[in-house]
């Protein structure tokens, strides 16, 4: 009886832990069936670059889409990029532990905050901030690359953070030794050594960029248009899907849904990157 | 000393990247003094009972309905979530051999897991469960995409949780003559709790501000509904569809604010919880020092 129990139980854990496999297989099954039959009726090029998304005349290009996940994405790494690397420096270096005590929770809570209130926020004050200083509807890739930007922040300080706490403390040591500043150690030095792992930060904050939907949607403007410059509107891959998903039917749902696809594959790709950089790192 | 040119210019050097890294901390700092200041500026006034009465209409506007549909979706969505992501580290940890190729690939496919944007998963619960099982826009429907969602993160924390606890507490027990499951059950998910729980209030943070993942699968309409297979919005959906109809943005701060004490008294329990758990380290610690010595 008792040994019956230990067999049960075992086989329960093993189950268990195939759900996750078999969670990646739904999501790639459930996706690629109803995406795929949409890029073919469409075709892969025409779906991929064509220019003009018209979904009333059976018009399906995402190539405007896929050009404003880039550019907000970059715009926001332009953004959280250094200031996390340097806000991770801080942390570890340079902070007083009174501080630290406060702004490790500071950044934690940021972490949590949801992005449908970060998407509020621009859009109730970065949105009026830039229509009214630099001109336009406000409701543009600049915007959406300043919230994505603050939205990385917590993930590119918290993992480069880690990686900077993991380089031995002798490196600073020794670089002090030679008659180093402080300040030209911790560069020079120590964030040399921490390089692989603060590239994987920067990875993991691109993944977030490229995915997050909520936030971008409410201040980005979500024109089709091919993007022009940062003080336009446009829309994301992300955006595309919430925007149309609520009345698509027919091809129009199967080309929202191959764009899934398409960020699905994109994701994927980052995701790999990552991995590969923290084996490199060692996290 | 300071007429040599090299010397004073590391020195300017040496002050510019201070100056970055001291802007650095404090833009981060201020970023999110200005967005908590905001929010609660603009949101507090609006804070009024009405909010809270038992059922919206267009008048009241009450996000009392989306603050119980978000407590039924967090408490579904863990109820599958927590025994399967616990369950899977109990066997990748304490039953998995060694190099074992089976526990590799389910590092991956969590690993994936967790990187998927949740437009994807909201996608794939909308094309699963709300349209191959037929289970229409219903909490059920959004609880199962939220579960597949922070599973990676139970999982992830609990296997750290478990490799925390020291080999001699199983060492001990086996010693005793008790058996593999008891000694999971009665030694080491109790030593590692403080890690889980960590871990399970994390995804609860997650499951309160997740968006996307839910309008296409949990609906978005405004009441609770009778039964776990009706359509029900959560706050944050609430806050979403305030902003798509263009309307109430009084309100719409005011959810703001009831999301933010809610998830900053989470982050508080967990890093509480943490601090226990570093803590019973340190002791653990000692502990093994004393008796060596």
């Amino acid at each position: 009886m008792k040994k019956f129990k230990e067999r049960f139980m075992q086989v329960l854990f093993l189950l268990s832990a195939l759900v996750s496999i078999l969670a990646v297989a739904l999501i790639c099954i459930f996706l690629f069936a109803n995406g795929i039959p949409a890029i073919r009726e469409i075709g892969l090029w025409d779906f991929l670059s064509g220019t003009s998304w018209k979904p009333e005349q059976n018009i399906y290009g995402i190539l405007p889409m896929i050009i404003g996940s880039i550019y907000v994405t970059a715009g926001a790494m332009l953004i959280g990029v250094p200031i996390g690397i340097l806000t991770a420096l801080f942390l570890v270096h340079f902070c007083p532990p009174k501080l630290y005590r406060f702004l490790k929770p500071a950044v934690d809570l940021l972490a949590g905050i949801p992005s449908i209130v970060y998407g509020f926020f621009g859009l109730m004050v970065i949105v009026p901030a830039i229509r009214n200083g630099l001109g336009g509807s406000g409701s543009s890739m600049l915007a959406a690359s300043i919230v994505l930007g603050i939205m990385i922040l917590p993930t590119i300080i918290n993992v480069s953070e880690s990686a900077i706490r993991a380089v031995p403390e002798s490196y600073y040591e020794g670089s002090l030794a030679l008659g180093a500043s402080h300040e030209r150690s911790v560069f020079f030095t120590v964030l040399p050594a921490a390089k692989s792992g603060v590239f994987a930060a920067v990875i993991l904050g691109m993944g977030r960029a490229v995915g997050e939907t909520m936030a971008v949607i409410m201040v980005a403007g979500n024109q089709t248009a091919m993007p022009g410059s940062p003080l336009q509107g446009l829309r994301t891959l992300t955006a595309n899907i919430v925007m149309e998903m609520a009345y698509a039917a027919d091809l129009h749902r199967g080309a929202l849904i191959a764009t899934a696809v398409v960020l699905f594959v994109f994701i994927l790709i980052i995701n790999l990157s990552f991995s590969l950089m923290k084996r490199r790192a060692k996290l | 000393m300071s007429d040599n040119p090299k010397k004073s210019a590391r020195r300017l050097q040496s002050r510019i990247l201070r100056f970055c890294v001291y802007a650095a901390g404090a833009c981060t700092l201020s970023v999110l003094l200005m967005l908590v200041l905001y929010i609660l500026v603009k949101g507090l006034p609006h804070l009024t009972p009405e909010l809270f009465s038992l059922h919206y209409n267009s008048e009241n506007v009450s996000l009392f309905p989306a603050l119980v549909n978000t407590v039924t979706m967090t408490f579904l969505s863990l109820l599958i979530a927590a025994p399967l992501g616990i369950f899977s580290a109990i066997y990748l940890v304490e039953y998995a051999k060694r190099g074992n190729k089976f526990v590799g690939v389910v590092r991956i496919t969590a690993e994936t897991l967790s990187g998927i944007p949740s437009i994807v998963y909201g996608l794939f619960g909308f094309l699963m469960f709300v349209i191959a099982l037929d289970w229409g826009y219903s909490l059920l429907a959004g609880a199962f995409t939220l579960a597949i969602m922070i599973l990676p993160v139970i999982m992830r924390t609990t296997e750290e949780a478990l490799k925390s606890v020291p080999d001699s507490y199983r060492e001990g027990s086996f010693g005793l003559g008790a058996g593999k499951l008891r000694t999971v059950f009665r030694i080491v998910l109790p030593a590692a709790m403080p890690g889980i729980l960590a871990g399970i209030i994390l995804s609860v943070g997650r499951i309160v501000g997740e968006t996307a993942a839910l309008i296409y699968t949990a609906g978005t309409v405004a009441q609770v509904p009778d039964t776990l297979l009706g359509s029900g919005r959560t706050l944050s959906v609430h806050m979403y569809s305030l902003w798509s109809e263009g309307l109430n943005s009084e309100q719409s701060y005011a959810t703001a604010v009831v999301l933010l004490v809610i998830v900053a008294s989470l982050n508080a329990l967990s890093s509480a919880l943490a601090k226990r758990l570093t803590g019973q380290k340190k002791e653990r610690k000692k502990r093994d020092a004393r008796s060596k010595a």
